[in-house]
């Protein structure tokens, strides 16, 4: 029996009106009344972080939530190139439709057109408000803001702060944070994990979380929860992201009835460093501004050993800019990482284990300088230097695709709330605006305009109706239950008493992930995942070995949770991927090609959001469709030669 | 390579500590220091023993949770580069390597190389702010901010909140992390405001948990971020400044 239905709310009219109309008609909360509301913020990065500040100083009670020790340690901290808006202050043709546009074609026709104009809309209020709040972005020499272009786009519409651009604006919000919490507005805990979303007759009424350095298991009641608790980019293992980034939160809210949508939705970064041992822990980004300058390229020559500086011009294959003429450096990331992969593949890739490309900047310095060149790019190349002791303004740099964002996530609604009543997501949890593929600096402005921008206006809508109850409170039995849940499961994991450790699993899951679910996917590969994931699971489950007390600091009891929710949502991935028989954005599905090698997409049979229903572990979940309606931007091949 | 580590184990904030000696083999030169302390705890976990407890996240030195004080170095020998930022290539085969928690007053030990660093947040919390609450602020580029400005104030803003700078002071002073946000808000025109309040609640704050600045400069040699000892000579004629005109109470320069 399904319980989803899966209603859009998605407004009607033209499409830059239906913003404005959606919130003169939503519900009000009156601001006398508004402190009479409790709001739980899980997570502190952009989304997180901006929506707790926001909803604090219109006069919400807030409680947010971290396992972080410190809100400023977010993920988003990690970002780098910059963040979009319309602003137009080039005047090079950019405009909030242009945005738009560029945003439902670089997403391959996969998201809701009306959340995507939103958001193109309040790119711009965005910009604004960091100013104000004393963010340092790049400035010209007139002091005016400076904008540089990123991949996917013809006009230059992103801000950036240096190469740190994450770090700023989430350092803003953090600053925004911290003031409501010496107002006594919002009520922090740090090093604090939820493990548990907690509904009563179908409605969310809080959370349950452990603390991470005492190990106490607790609940707290909300009259909304909000999660913006990231993406779920390390079920691959080894990824862009921060060690400790995970699921959790959102498959537990999936696991209580929450659809998780398009979770075969994963953006694969173009320029990363390419792995150097077994041992590698994580993936490093090189930002993707470096494609402005830099030139990408291989030998034509099969298992070429030659060093880059012997290799003569007409013996390099700069196969972007000889496939994509018009975007050339510039191509998406879902392009230009299977252009790569279709190189190394050849055995063209450079390196000791022939696993990059080069990214070359020896053009650019000959055209620009030094100076000029370093001054843009400097913070990276010692990153990259630090991690490969090669200078890339000598030898160019190596690079390879990795895991890097996930489109997929939570379902939600135009005004962001899941399909359960009172549960919202946010940011990169959610799985909105990005369709199948995002475009760089996308990720920043989405957050913000989810945390800053749109939840404290429609948050209103649902707390209205609420007036006058106070929270559930958490003596009721529903809390008990689940604070015992999580009680037995840390008993659980403790007693196993196998042999391997969780971070064990954790690779050895994220190798079959990347390779049956990762660049390029197929019918076959797909099938066998899902036969070994479960298989591995089910050693994991008997074999790992978690030491250690459960009172106390227990790394790997926190990520033995989050190890077991991967596995769930590995198999999920794999699942949507099959289903999905088509190739869009960052699906890529080696049957569904042109014949020169381009994603096919099936609009006749697949234009839907696919939002599955959980229906217990190691079940087949329930495929719900939401239909896209292009109203506006007519899907099209989406071609950037 | 092989290495011997020596590393402090401590089961809890109130047990008393002890440095314990473990073997890590086979390190390889590309191998992160972290990464070989992963190594050395799996083989922990395969042996039944408990695995370390250290801090790190991001891994590419931005998010600020890593931090060693490596053979009495915080952050180890490499200049402006994080724990985690730290390469294997740095050492040489057959060393000994001291591996400590940050050692301040200010940052209680919680369990053997983690460390409780919320006095941070405590001086942000005072005042590390601009206060403008999300609404219709003006147009971004009404606000000219002369690119020297932003460039230092970015330079500023590029701390990552670590606490190596505290927990290579021998006074466990906090001027270094004060004073690089102070500069940041200070020197923006959006910061004017409330300059002189934010100066003194922050340093007034930060003296609540911090020991005593005496000018040993091991605070900036620590730094990941190469954060200069400058910040903290604006931060204290700021504080001076409003201290003695008493610009807080009349919210001027
Ligand atoms: C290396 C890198 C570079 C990037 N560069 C760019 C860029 O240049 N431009 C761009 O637009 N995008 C970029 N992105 C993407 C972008 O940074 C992210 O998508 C975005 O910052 C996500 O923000 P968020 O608020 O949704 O989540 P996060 O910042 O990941 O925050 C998640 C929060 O949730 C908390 N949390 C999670 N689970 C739990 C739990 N169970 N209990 C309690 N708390 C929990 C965490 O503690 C954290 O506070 C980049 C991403 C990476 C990895
Ligand atoms: S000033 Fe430097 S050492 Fe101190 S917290 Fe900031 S980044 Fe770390
Ligand atoms: S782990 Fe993020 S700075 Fe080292």
């Amino acid at each position: 029996m399904s319980t989803i239905t899966l209603d859009s709310k998605v407004p009607s009219g033209p499409i830059e009106e239906r913003w404005d109309n959606h919130r003169f008609t939503m519900k009000l909360v009156n601001p006398a009344n508004k402190r009479k509301f409790t709001v739980l913020v899980v997570g502190t990065g952009l989304a997180g972080a901006s929506a707790a500040a926001t909803l604090a100083e219109l006069g919400y009670q807030v409680k947010c939530f971290t396992f972080h020790d410190s809100p400023r340690r977010a993920h988003s901290i990690a970002a780098q190139g910059g963040i979009n808006a319309a602003k137009n202050y080039k005047n090079d043709g950019d405009s909030i439709y242009r945005l738009f546009y560029d945003t439902v074609k670089g997403g391959d026709f996969r998201a809701r057109e009306s959340n995507v104009y939103r958001l193109a809309q309040v790119s711009v209020n965005i910009i604004d408000q960091c100013v104000a709040q004393g963010v340092p972005f790049a400035r010209e020499y007139g002091g005016l803001l400076d904008n540089r272009s990123f991949g996917g786009a013809q006009v230059s519409r992103t801000f950036y702060a240096r190469g740190q651009t994450g770090q700023q604006l989430l350092l803003g919000a953090y600053q925004a944070l911290m003031q409501q919490v010496s107002l006594g507005r919002v009520e922090l805990h740090t090093k604090t994990e939820l493990l548990d979303v907690v509904t009563k007759d179908g409605v969310c009424v809080g959370i349950v979380t452990r603390d991470l350095v005492s190990g106490e298991v607790r609940s707290w009641s909300g009259h909304a929860t909000l999660l913006a608790t990231g993406g779920y980019g390390n079920a691959f293992y080894l990824s862009t992201n921060a060690m400790n980034c995970n699921v959790t939160a959102a498959w537990r809210a999936h696991k209580k009835g929450a659809a998780f949508a398009n979770p075969c939705y994963t953006q694969i970064h173009p320029t990363c460093i390419p792995a150097s041992d077994e041992f590698q822990s994580k993936l490093t980004l090189m930002s993707e501004s470096l494609r402005n300058d830099g030139r990408i390229w291989v030998p034509k020559k099969h298992d070429d050993n030659r060093a880059p500086d012997q290799i003569p011009e007409d013996e390099r294959d700069y196969y972007l800019e000889r496939r994509y003429p018009s975007f050339g450096n510039l191509a998406p990331r879902d392009i230009a990482s299977r252009a790569a992969k279709v190189v190394v593949d050849e055995g063209r890739g450079v390196g000791p284990l022939k696993n990059g490309v080069y990214l070359d900047f020896s053009d650019a310095i000959g055209r620009l300088g030094q100076n000029v060149v370093f001054e843009r790019y400097g913070n990276l190349f010692d990153m990259y230097e630090r991690i490969t002791d090669e200078d890339p303004m000598k030898v160019p740099m190596r690079i390879y695709p990795a895991s890097h964002y996930t489109m997929g996530g939570l379902w939600v609604d135009y005004n962001l709330m899941t399909n359960i009543p009172g549960l919202y997501a946010l940011g990169e949890a959610n799985f909105s605006d990005h369709g199948a593929n995002r475009l760089g600096a996308s990720a920043l402005m989405q957050g913000l305009a989810d945390g800053y921008f749109v939840v404290p206006y429609t948050i209103g809508d649902y707390l209205a109706g609420l007036l006058g109850q106070a929270p559930v409170s958490t003596d009721d039995p529903a809390f008990a239950q689940a604070e015992q849940g999580i009680r037995d499961e840390v008993k659980r994991w403790i007693s196993v008493g196998g042999t391997k450790s969780p971070e064990h699993y954790h690779r050895e899951l994220g190798k079959l992930v990347w390779e049956y679910c990762g660049m390029a996917r197929e019918r076959n590969g797909l099938e066998k995942a899902l036969t070994e994931i479960p298989a591995l699971r089910e050693e994991f489950e008997k074999n790992v070995r978690v030491l250690g007390d459960p009172d106390g600091v227990n790394q790997s009891l926190e990520k033995v949770g989050r190890v077991a929710d991967f596995f769930e949502l590995g198999e999920l991935m794999c699942r949507d991927a099959l289903m999905r028989e088509e190739s869009c954005g960052g699906h890529f599905r080696v049957e569904h090609q042109t014949e020169e090698g381009e994603a096919q997409r099936d609009d006749e049979n697949f234009s839907f959001v696919g939002a599955w229903e959980y229906t217990g572990k190691g079940n087949v979940p329930n495929l719900h469709r939401e239909p896209l309606v292009f109203e506006f931007v007519k899907p099209t091949v989406r071609s950037y030669k | 390579m092989n290495l011997t580590l020596k590393v402090w184990r401590q089961e809890g904030p109130d047990a008393a500590g002890r440095f314990e000696t473990y073997q890590a083999n086979d390190v390889k030169d590309e191998m992160s220091f972290l990464e070989m302390l992963d190594n050395v705890n799996e083989a922990l976990i395969e042996d039944g023993r408990e695995p370390i407890t250290f801090d790190s996240d991001c891994r590419e030195g931005i998010c600020g949770t890593c931090g060693l004080m490596i053979n009495g170095q915080a952050h180890g020998p490499q200049k402006g580069t994080a724990t985690c930022q730290l390469h294997m290539r740095k050492f040489t085969d057959g060393e000994t390597i001291v591996i400590e928690p940050w050692r301040a007053a200010a940052f209680p030990v919680q369990k053997d190389l983690m460390v409780d660093r919320s006095a941070l947040d405590a001086i942000i919390e005072a005042g590390g702010y601009i206060s403008a609450d999300t609404g219709a602020p003006r147009d971004a580029n009404e606000i000219l901010v002369p690119k020297p400005a932003a460039d230092t104030a970015m330079d500023a803003a590029a701390c990552i909140g670590c606490g190596a700078c505290v927990a290579a002071c021998p006074n466990g002073a906090g001027q270094l992390f004060t004073s690089a946000k102070l500069a940041h808000l200070n020197l923006l025109p959006q910061g004017q405001a409330e300059r002189w309040k934010r100066t003194e609640d922050m340093v007034e704050t930060m003296e609540l948990f911090f020991g005593s600045c005496t000018n040993y400069g091991e605070c900036q040699e620590a730094c990941p971020k190469e954060i200069p000892i400058d910040f903290i000579a604006l931060m204290n004629r700021d504080y001076l400044k409003s201290k003695i005109k008493n610009r807080k109470l009349i919210g001027q320069g």
